[in-house]
């Protein structure tokens, strides 16, 4: 079953006009010593009901954010999405085309594309948005590369060690061969303390990475930092979460030259991990560092309003070597549903769910704190994520809780050394009131099953 | 059908006051504790405020300003354009698969493990090679990933390779990933369509890090002599990168590690039919030889007895090149389209495709130059310079044109190597009935005036936007009046 459409007859009829007997002889380009003398060991073919059996019994050995209550966070969050969403996003006419190359044919995504980058700059405050980047992780690299290219500098970047893990990891994999060099800022106070960052930073320095709320949950001086950054002649990027954005300050409010995020939780589900999409916005005159696509509006032989992909000579297929960047798409579908989020949500909208989420997080701190002998690690102000101390050995916490139906949070002994005690908490804007209280019990009980085992 | 929708932007559609979504009443009391006013704004983003129904009306009524393969023949050459089952669509969707966090532990995503345990192996096999990170976002992600991994694996065995080498075929994005995994590009010719075996020679020195070859490359030809370019690239101690783009062609009939390539990734959007989504989101796993394995990204996905878990303790490993896992959503994709196919099924694939292409070949051979002769693998490229010089009709008047019948253009103007490109690539979904029918429609618009071309297309409801203005001076957002 390969969804091939030509009957034997039309076969017959095609390898007469091409004048071979049979398909094989098309192969005949190929060496036969490099011709694979057997059928390829997989799976035997299956019919959709036989697929769909086997997808679902697959499905049912995942837990998930349906059937549990998730608290997860850590750069993917269990957010509301809109069903007008899905719908629109299911229309084939968007998910089926291609890169809008022919501009003429693909104005439906081009001015979606378009009014992805405005709704992004509208959120961020900045002047220039891209069509989207692969996700979080990549967009703050890119970002790095990018501040290299418009300061000039290739020495120092200067990273805390708030930001997301995943993140950093990639930006040092990216650098291995490349000049410059990451100085990463410690933040056992659960931020970058803006008198460590000036420690470091010179006049050699390309940017100052950022993640504001980062990945404790906290917040970052990320004015101060900007203030500083700027003073050295240095670009200051931030990472942001675009939910938050509905009550705390734009970036391009607070002085950051380079705004990036992971886009997930504007429409996107959780998927594992991906697809999921990178934004990334800047100050108008990096217009042309910027990394990947970008869409401009211009008018077409009659004059009339269109818009067509542009600074394409920035790019791989032109620049090839000296491209800004290696990328070769967005994430166009992904992009899509980020921009119908934004619109869905609107103003209001976006404001609610990011008061939902502040407030809900607050309320489950209050709760467990009440509750348990946990407090809270870090005393700085958070949004909707923070970060927990355990008297119980957390993995043996977080599996009661899983027990008791709850994705209760992510342990940080994976990530950091001298935090093996500390998990971190999400609460969204699903979370109700009577789930956060469940969880609070749960951990209770944890706790007070933790104490028995331990004096047993 | 008077279409009176308006094309008007979401922004400009907006009206103080209108709501789409609604967010339930809090249920808990407001946050004790503020978060201090540095950090607070003013006013929320000035984002767009519609009715549900305008925002379901302006998007549903801009996508029909798409082409797209569920509409539309779309043989744009490289991009593997074939249909996208709808069976995939519904199962990507199940909650057991979509809403899984990327981040619980591996215990409570066994299936999710096992799907993505079961898709290394099926891409190795499929390669003829021996591991597999599925954790590139795409194609040009996964050769950057390949050349770090190859930079580590000479770094590891002391030895200071310093060069890639890249055919003058290539997609823009081999030498691209190659400054950015800190290696000088160096461009080989082709000589009659396939690499110039000379130039290879000349330049393949102890300098030399890999060699990225396109196999079947851009022109849809397969390269004959790719058992002694890889045996020359091996002799003088270099790796050799297959990228992959064009794998339709070759499914179950060669496989690049039986070719001698140590390393490639797939295009799993292309090959394996993820939907394209506009410009993404794509996935590119790559595969590599044995002795590769210890550098690939982590995490791997490992078997132990019945279970499976997420390894990241692996030492020589070059790191992340992303968050979190992959592209999952698409490997999903990918993953339904192996197990509805199977072995004989994948076979089918390539040999449809090249059956297409060379069908479709054989209808335009005598009507256009195809410099590359009569025979393709998956796609074939056609050149207007003849046309061009003769009729003054090129190859972008060809396939604006194209539009006004339904087709969607062909990659034009690459890959360089060909004057005037016009690049084909069918793919085994179509019937005969749409290749004749392109092929007619290819043959009449070649007769047609060449100023009547000029302003082609003549029925969409754009024509010919102005891309040295849209370059010159950009407008990037909207701004209001």
């Amino acid at each position: 079953m390969s969804y091939v459409q030509n009957t034997a007859e039309q076969q017959a009829a095609m390898l007469a006009s091409i004048g071979v007997d049979c398909i094989e002889a098309l192969f005949a380009p190929i060496p036969s010593e490099l011709r694979l003398k057997r059928l390829l060991d997989i799976p035997a073919a299956m019919s959709e009901i036989e697929l769909t059996r086997h997808m679902t019994a697959l499905a049912s050995r995942n837990r998930n954010a349906s059937d549990s209550v998730c608290f997860l966070g850590g750069g993917a969050y269990d957010h509301f999405i809109p069903a007008v969403v899905d719908a629109i996003c299911s229309r084939s006419e968007y998910y089926t085309a291609y890169t809008p190359y022919q501009a003429e044919a693909s104005q439906g995504s081009l001015q979606a594309f378009f009014e992805f980058q405005t709704l992004i700059c509208q959120l961020t405050g900045m002047e220039v948005a891209n069509a989207s980047l692969y996700e979080g992780g990549t967009s703050v690299t890119e970002a790095v590369l990018m501040a290299a290219g418009v300061t000039g500098r290739h020495g120092r970047v200067i990273v805390a060690e708030s930001v997301h893990p995943d993140y950093r990891s990639t930006l040092k994999t990216y650098l291995a061969n490349l000049e410059p060099k990451v100085t990463e800022v410690p933040t056992p106070e659960g931020f970058a303390n803006p008198d460590d960052i000036r420690k470091v930073l010179d006049d050699q320095t390309s940017c100052v990475v950022l993640q504001h709320p980062n990945f404790f949950g906290c917040l970052e001086e990320v004015e101060e930092v900007a203030k500083l950054c700027h003073a050295v002649g240095a670009l200051l990027v931030v990472s942001f979460d675009p939910i938050s954005l509905g009550i705390l300050k734009k970036p391009g409010d607070y002085g950051a030259d380079i705004a990036v995020a992971e886009g997930q939780g504007l429409g996107n589900p959780l998927n594992y991990g991906g697809p999921y999409l990178g934004l990334l916005a800047c100050r108008e005159a990096y217009v042309r560092k910027i990394p990947g696509r970008v869409v401009g509006q211009t008018t077409d032989r009659l004059g009339r309003r269109t818009y067509a992909l542009t600074l394409q000579t920035r790019e791989q297929h032109i620049r090839r070597e000296k491209a800004t960047s290696n990328i070769c798409t967005n994430q166009g579908l992904m992009a899509l549903k980020a921009a119908v989020h934004l619109t869905a949500l609107g103003p209001s909208g976006l404001r609610e769910t990011a008061h939902l989420c502040l407030n809900k997080a607050h309320y489950a701190v209050a709760q467990i704190e009440t509750m348990t002998d946990m407090r809270r690690r870090f005393n700085r102000p958070f949004f909707k994520e923070f970060t927990l101390q355990s008297s119980v050995p957390v993995h043996s916490l977080l599996e009661h809780a899983r027990d008791d139906g709850y994705l209760a949070g992510l342990a940080l002994a994976r990530w950091y050394e001298g935090l093996e005690d500390c998990f971190s908490v999400t609460v969204t804007e699903k979370r109700t009131r009577s789930e956060i209280d469940g969880l609070a019990r749960s951990l209770q009980s944890a706790v007070r099953h933790g104490v028995r085992a331990v004096m047993a | 059908m008077e279409k009176n929708q308006s094309t008007a932007l979401i922004f400009e559609l907006s009206r103080s006051g209108r709501r789409c979504a609604r967010l339930p009443v809090s249920d808990v009391p407001d946050a004790v504790v503020t978060i201090p006013q540095r950090f607070m704004a003013d006013a929320p983003p000035a984002l767009p405020e519609l009715g549900e129904l305008d925002v379901v009306r302006h998007f549903v009524n801009l996508s029909t300003k798409n082409m797209s393969i569920d509409t539309n023949f779309y043989p744009l050459g490289s991009c593997t354009m074939k249909y996208n089952p709808k069976r995939h669509e519904r199962l990507a969707a199940l909650a057991g698969l979509a809403d899984v966090h990327p981040l619980q532990d591996d215990e409570t995503c066994q299936g999710i493990l096992g799907l993505l345990y079961e898709m290394q192996s099926y891409l190795a096999e499929i390669a003829g090679l021996h591991g597999v990170s599925l954790q590139p976002a795409a194609g040009a992600q996964g050769e950057l990933t390949a050349l770090l991994v190859a930079s580590a694996y000479f770094k590891d065995k002391g030895q200071k390779r310093t060069r890639v080498l890249i055919p003058d075929s290539a997609h823009g994005t081999n030498p691209a990933s190659a400054a950015i995994a800190g290696f000088d590009a160096v461009q080989i010719k082709s000589q009659g369509g396939y690499v110039d075996l000379e130039d290879l020679k000349a330049k393949l020195d102890d300098r030399t890090a890999v060699f990225m070859i396109t196999n079947p490359n851009t022109l849809g030809l397969f390269e004959k002599q790719i058992a002694t370019i890889t045996k020359l690239v091996h002799e003088a101690g270099g790796l050799v990168y297959l990228d992959g783009a064009n794998m339709n062609a070759i499914l179950g009939i060669t496989r690049p590690g039986d070719f001698g390539a140590d390393m490639m990734h797939y295009n799993v959007h292309k090959t394996f039919t993820g939907p394209h989504g506009a410009g993404g989101p794509g996935s590119g796993p790559i595969a590599v030889r044995d002795m590769l394995i210890p550098y690939l990204p982590s995490p791997l996905v490992v078997r132990q007895g019945d279970r499976y878990t997420l390894d990241e303790d692996r030492p020589q490993s070059i790191g992340r090149v992303r968050s979190f896992f992959g592209n999952v959503g698409i490997l999903i994709r990918g993953y339904c389209y192996i197990r509805t196919l199977g072995p004989s099924g994948l076979r089918e694939v390539s040999d449809q495709a090249v059956l297409n292409a060379n069908y479709l070949l054989s209808r335009l051979k005598d009507q256009f130059e195809v410099p590359q002769g009569d025979r393709c693998m998956h796609e074939f490229v056609a050149s207007c310079r003849t046309l061009r010089r003769e009729k003054n009709i090129s190859a972008m008047e060809i396939a604006k044109r194209l539009l006004d019948f339904g087709y969607h253009a062909p990659t034009v103007y690459f890959p360089l190597v060909v004057p005037e490109a016009l690049m084909i690539e069918p793919t085994e979904t179509e019937n005969k009935e749409t290749l004749d029918a392109f092929a007619d429609t290819l043959i009449k618009i070649k007769g047609e005036d060449a100023a009547f071309l000029k302003e082609a297309p003549h029925t969409l409801s754009r024509s010919r936007p102005d891309e040295v203005k849209a370059a010159k001076e950009p407008i990037l957002r909207w701004k209001p009046a």
